[in-house]
C-alpha cells in the first residue's frame, strides 16, 4: 500500500446516475476518504454491492469490485476477504438490500465477525423501483404501495446487530463529510465486522427522512459522554427511538476478526501447479 | 459357487446399522477384496427402515445385483424389505430374543441362525456390541477369515483404547463359536483374501478428495443430503493446504461466499443438491456473465421439490443445462463413477479457469453416498495437472490495458476468453457485474457491445469442443450394432449388465458419456448401429431428449425413477426386453 493515495484514486471515470442531491454522493466520498486516510490503494481494496441505488456504488469507484445480485453482498465480500485477507473488504448497500432481502445474510455476517466495513446507505424508502415502503421506512409513511403507511414498526438495524453479537456498530449522515468518513474508517480499521447505518436521504420520493430532518434531530455521540465500548449504554442508544444518533455507538474492543480465529490467513489464489506433494496421504486415509 | 457374495444388515436407523456395515465392508477390502457398498436409508434419524449392503469379490465390484446371501436382520421388516433378493439357501442371521424378532418368519427354503447377539455381546463386555457379535456369524458363515475383521475393528475403535478394541474382537469372536457350536449347515461361501491393498471410499469423498488436489483452497455449503459428506469430508483436511470451509446460513449465501473467493483468486466450490441448486439459480447467472470460474457440485436426488431426499434420481439435467433466466453458456461435466468423482472434480477446475465459466459437476446419490474399492494408483496424484488459464500479473497485464491504462476484464477475443487479474493486481482494478457490460465490466446497453459480448461469451464453447477430449467412456463390443447410451453412475451396473447379456449371446456397444455440456458429437455413433437405447434414472429422459435434438434420430429409453438405482442383472433382463421388442415389432 502506497502512502501517496488520495481519496480521488478511488474514483472511477464514469458519471454517476444518482438523482442530483442524493444522499449516496456524499457516502460514497466518505468510504473513499476513509480507505485513502487508512492507507489502502484501489489495487488492494475490494467493493462489495447489490442492487439497487445503493449498488451502483462499485461502479463509480476505482478497485476491484463487484455488483453482485440483490441482498446478497455480504456473503460475497465474506468470501472475497475470506480468500484474500490481504485486501480491504468494504460492502454497501441499502436499506431494501441488507435489511430486507438480504436481512438473513445480514444477522450471520454480524455473527461470523468477518474484518470487513459494511456501510448501509439508509434513505428509508425504495428509490430504483421508485417509492415503495422499505424496512425502514416510518410505520404511517405513505408509498405508492402502502397508501395508508405500513402498518408495520420499522427495522432498527443497529438493534439487529447488537442482537447478533456484533462488534462494531456505528451510524453516519452522508452529508456531514468529514464525520462520515472518520466513523467509516473506524469501521475499516476495526478487527471484526465494522457495520455502519448511513442517513443517506433520497431527495425523489421520501420527503419526510429529509435532511432537514436530520440536521434537526441528529445528535452527535462525539458531543456526549457516551462510552462506545460500554455495551449497556450502547443499547440504551440503540433503543432510544425519540433521537437519531450519529457517532460509533458500539464497539467491542475484545473483537477477534473470524479470519483471526479460525486462522484464515493465507492468499488462496497461490496454489502448486499440481497435487501438493503429500497429497497420496489423502488416499491412504481411505485404507 | 456364485463369484460373489452379496451381504446386509438392516434394522432400524439408530440400530448401528451404518457403522456396522462399514466395518465389515473396511475389514474385506483389508483383506484385499473388493467391494461395493449400497445404502438403504430414510429421511429420519431414528427409526424407519435402514439398511446397508455389502457385494464383494475378487475381482473388481462396481454395481449393486439382485442377490443376497447373508443378511443380519434386526427387524422382521428387513427380512420383508429384501424377500425379493433373498434366495434358496440365504443365510438369516437374528437374534429371537429381540423384541423385534419375536415371531420371526423364516422364509421357506432358507437358512435361519438365531443368534443371542444381544446375551454374547453382554458377556464380552457389553450390549452395544451385539452387531459386532452378528459380525462373526457372518464370518463364519462365509468362511471369512476372523483375523480380517480386528484391523477394521481397530481402525474403528482404536481411539477409544485397547480395552474396547479387545472387547470387540472376543464379540466376534463369540457370535463364529457359536454358529460353529450350535449350527451345523454347509455354505457354500468361501470368502478368499489377498494381498492387495484397496482403498474404501464414496463419491462424495472422492469430490473433496479432487478438489483438494486440484488446489481447491475455499468451499462454502449449507448441509443437504446428499452431498454433505462433501463439506464433511473437506472440513479439517482442506485446512492443512490453507484452505478453509464456512457452512453457509443457506444456498443463496453458500453460492456467493464461493463467488466471491473466486474473484478473489481462490479455487473454490460449493456442493448441494437438487433444492439448493434451484436457489443457487440466479447468483448462478451472475457468476457466468461475470465469468467467474467456480466449480458447483449438484449430487442429484429425487425431485421435484424435497421428493425423496435419501433416493437416487438423475433428474436435474435439464436444470443444469438450461436453469436460470437468460442464456448463458455453462459447462456441466457427470462422473460415471466413484474414481471419476475425483478426476471429474480435477477436470472441473481446469475447465472453470481456462474458460471462467461456472462448471457443474453431476453427480447423483447413487455414486455419492455408495463406496467402493480401487487401487490406490487410480487416484495418483502425480497426473493431477491445474491449469489456472489467462491470468495476468503486474508484468503481463500492460498489452490488456485500454488507452487509458484501464484493464478489460471481458476484453473481445477471437477464443471468447478473456484476461484474469486476481486482485492486488497493480491496474487492473475492474468492475464485476451481472448487468451486461462492456470490455471494461462498466455497465452497458449498447447494442453492438451487448451482441458482441454474449458472442464473446459463447464462442468459449466452440473453444472449449476444438480444445477438450470430451470423447465418451467406451464398453462392450466396438462392433455391434446394438448401442447404449448413458451418464452418471449408471456406467458400473452398465459394464456388468453387459457381462450377463454376453453369458445370453447378446452384445452390444456401451457409449458413457461423462461430458453433458459441451458434449461429444454421438451422430456417427448413432448412425453406425441399427438400434439405440438411452438408459438413465429419470421418467423423461432427459438425456434421451438431448440426444435426439442433437442427432435428429429417435432412440429407445430405459428410464428409472422409482428411486432406486439400476441393478446389474435387473438392467441386463431390461435391455433384452427392450431390444426383443425391436423384433417383436419388425
Amino acid at each position: 500500500m502506497s502512502s501517496d493515495v488520495r481519496f480521488t484514486d478511488f474514483k472511477s471515470d464514469k458519471q454517476p446516475t444518482w438523482c442530483p442531491g442524493c444522499g449516496d454522493f456524499g457516502t460514497m466520498n466518505g468510504i473513499m476518504k476513509a480507505l485513502a486516510n487508512s492507507g489502502n490503494d484501489p489495487d488492494n481494496t475490494f467493493v462489495v454491492a447489490g442492487i439497487g441505488c445503493s449498488g451502483k456504488i462499485g461502479t463509480y469507484m476505482h478497485s476491484y469490485a463487484i455488483h453482485g445480485v440483490h441482498g446478497r453482498s455480504l456473503p460475497v465480500a465474506a468470501g472475497v476477504k475470506l480468500a484474500n485477507p490481504n485486501l480491504t473488504v468494504v460492502a454497501a448497500g441499502g436499506d431494501g438490500d441488507g435489511y430486507s432481502i438480504g436481512a438473513g445474510h445480514f444477522i450471520h455476517a454480524v455473527r461470523r465477525n468477518v474484518d470487513m466495513a459494511y456501510t448501509v446507505m439508509d434513505n428509508r424508502i425504495y428509490g430504483l423501483t421508485k417509492g415503495q415502503a422499505s424496512p425502514t421506512s416510518r410505520e404511517d409513511f405513505e408509498t405508492s404501495t402502502t397508501p395508508e403507511g405500513p402498518q408495520q414498526p420499522p427495522v432498527n438495524p443497529l438493534a439487529l446487530s447488537l442482537a447478533a453479537g456484533g462488534t462494531f456498530i456505528a451510524q453516519s449522515f452522508a452529508t456531514d463529510h468529514k464525520r462520515h468518513a472518520e466513523i467509516v474508517q473506524q469501521a475499516i480499521e476495526h478487527d471484526g465486522f465494522g457495520f455502519v447505518n448511513v442517513f443517506s436521504p433520497c431527495v425523489t420520493f421520501n420527503d419526510v427522512d429529509t435532511y432537514d430532518y436530520f440536521r434537526d434531530n441528529l445528535v452527535d455521540l462525539a458531543d456526549t459522554d457516551h462510552d462506545p465500548t460500554d455495551y449497556d449504554a450502547a443499547k440504551d442508544k440503540i433503543l432510544d427511538s425519540s433521537k437519531e444518533y450519529e457517532g460509533v455507538i458500539y464497539k467491542d474492543e475484545s473483537s477477534v476478526s473470524y479470519e483471526q480465529k479460525f486462522g484464515v490467513t493465507e492468499n488462496m489464489s497461490d496454489i502448486p501447479s499440481g497435487a501438493p506433494d503429500d497429497a497420496m496421504d489423502l488416499v491412504r486415509e481411505f485404507y | 459357487m456364485p463369484a460373489d457374495f452379496n451381504w446386509a444388515i438392516g434394522g432400524e436407523a439408530g440400530d448401528g446399522i451404518d457403522s456396522t456395515g462399514k466395518i465389515f465392508a473396511q475389514a474385506l477390502s483389508r483383506a484385499g477384496r473388493h467391494v461395493f457398498t449400497s445404502k438403504d436409508f430414510a429421511s429420519r434419524i431414528r427409526g424407519g427402515y435402514t439398511a446397508y449392503k455389502v457385494r464383494t469379490a475378487i475381482d473388481p465390484v462396481q454395481s449393486v445385483v439382485d442377490r443376497l446371501d447373508v443378511l443380519i436382520a434386526l427387524t422382521q421388516r428387513t427380512i420383508d424389505e429384501n424377500l425379493d433378493e433373498l434366495h434358496e439357501g440365504s443365510v438369516i442371521i437374528y437374534d429371537g430374543d429381540r423384541s423385534t424378532m419375536a415371531d420371526v418368519e423364516i422364509p421357506e427354503g432358507m437358512i435361519g441362525l438365531d443368534i443371542p447377539l444381544k446375551a454374547l455381546a453382554e458377556e464380552a463386555g457389553g450390549a452395544i456390541m451385539r452387531n459386532v457379535v452378528a459380525l462373526g456369524a457372518a464370518c463364519a458363515v462365509a468362511d471369512f477369515p476372523i483375523e480380517n475383521l480386528d484391523s477394521a475393528l481397530q481402525k474403528r475403535f482404536g481411539g477409544k483404547g485397547e480395552a474396547i478394541v479387545e472387547n470387540n474382537k472376543k464379540a466376534a469372536r463369540a457370535g463364529l463359536e457359536y454358529v460353529h457350536e450350535e449350527y451345523d449347515h454347509e455354505y457354500d461361501y468361501d470368502l478368499e483374501t489377498t494381498d492387495n491393498d484397496y482403498v474404501l471410499l464414496n463419491g462424495d469423498q472422492a469430490i473433496g478428495m479432487g478438489a483438494i488436489a486440484a488446489g481447491c483452497r475455499f468451499y462454502a455449503g449449507y448441509p443437504i443430503t446428499p452431498a454433505t459428506d462433501v463439506m464433511e469430508y473437506l472440513t479439517g483436511r482442506i485446512e492443512r493446504y490453507g484452505g478453509h470451509v464456512v457452512q453457509a446460513e443457506d444456498e443463496l449465501a453458500a453460492i456467493n461466499l464461493a463467488l466471491g473467493a473466486a474473484r478473489a483468486g481462490a479455487r473454490s466450490m460449493t456442493a448441494t443438491s437438487g433444492p439448493g441448486i434451484d436457489l443457487m439459480a440466479e447468483t448462478f447467472g451472475l457468476v457466468a456473465t461475470s465469468e467467474t470460474p467456480l466449480v458447483i457440485v449438484d449430487v442429484m436426488r429425487s425431485g421435484p421439490s424435497t421428493g425423496m431426499p435419501t433416493k437416487q434420481e438423475q433428474g436435474d439435467l435439464n436444470m443444469m443445462l438450461y436453469g436460470g433466466h437468460g442464456e448463458i453458456p455453462r459447462f456441466v461435466v457427470a462422473p460415471t463413477s466413484i474414481s471419476e468423482c475425483f478426476w471429474k472434480t480435477v477436470e472441473a477446475f481446469n475447465m472453470a479457469e481456462k474458460y471462467q465459466v461456472p462448471v457443474y459437476v453431476a453427480a447423483d446419490l447413487a455414486m455419492a453416498v455408495t463406496e467402493q474399492t480401487f487401487a490406490p494408483e487410480v487416484f495418483d496424484m502425480d497426473k493431477v495437472e491445474i491449469d489456472r488459464g489467462k491470468v495476468v500479473d503486474d508484468d503481463s497485464i500492460d498489452e490488456w490495458l485500454d488507452e487509458k491504462g484501464r484493464f478489460q476484464p471481458h476484453a473481445l477475443t477471437d477464443d471468447g476468453i478473456s484476461p484474469r487479474a486476481f486482485p492486488g493486481t497493480e491496474q487492473g482494478a475492474h468492475m464485476s457485474t451481472g448487468l451486461e457490460h462492456d470490455e471494461l465490466g462498466r455497465r452497458t446497453e449498447d447494442t453492438e457491445m451487448r451482441v458482441k459480448q454474449v458472442d464473446k461469451r459463447d464462442r468459449k464453447v466452440e473453444t472449449a469442443k476444438a480444445t477438450e477430449d470430451l470423447s465418451p467412456r467406451e464398453f462392450g463390443n466396438p462392433d455391434s450394432d446394438k448401442l447404449i447410451l448413458s451418464w452418471g453412475s449408471n456406467e458400473g451396473a452398465l459394464v456388468e449388465a453387459l457381462d450377463f447379456l454376453e453369458e445370453d449371446g447378446v452384445d452390444v456397444r456401451f457409449l458413457s458419456v461423462p461430458y453433458m455440456f459441451p458434449r461429444p458429437d454421438l451422430t456417427e455413433d448413432i448412425e453406425a448401429a441399427d438400434e439405440v437405447i438411452v438408459v438413465e434414472c429419470n421418467a423423461t429422459g432427459q438425456f434421451a431428449n438431448v440426444v435426439e435434438h442433437d442427432t435428429l434420430t429417435r432412440v429407445k429409453r430405459i428410464n428409472k425413477y422409482d428411486g432406486v438405482r439400476f441393478k446389474a442383472d435387473e438392467l441386463a433382463e431390461d435391455i433384452k426386453a427392450t431390444l426383443d421388442a425391436e423384433e417383436d415389432s419388425a
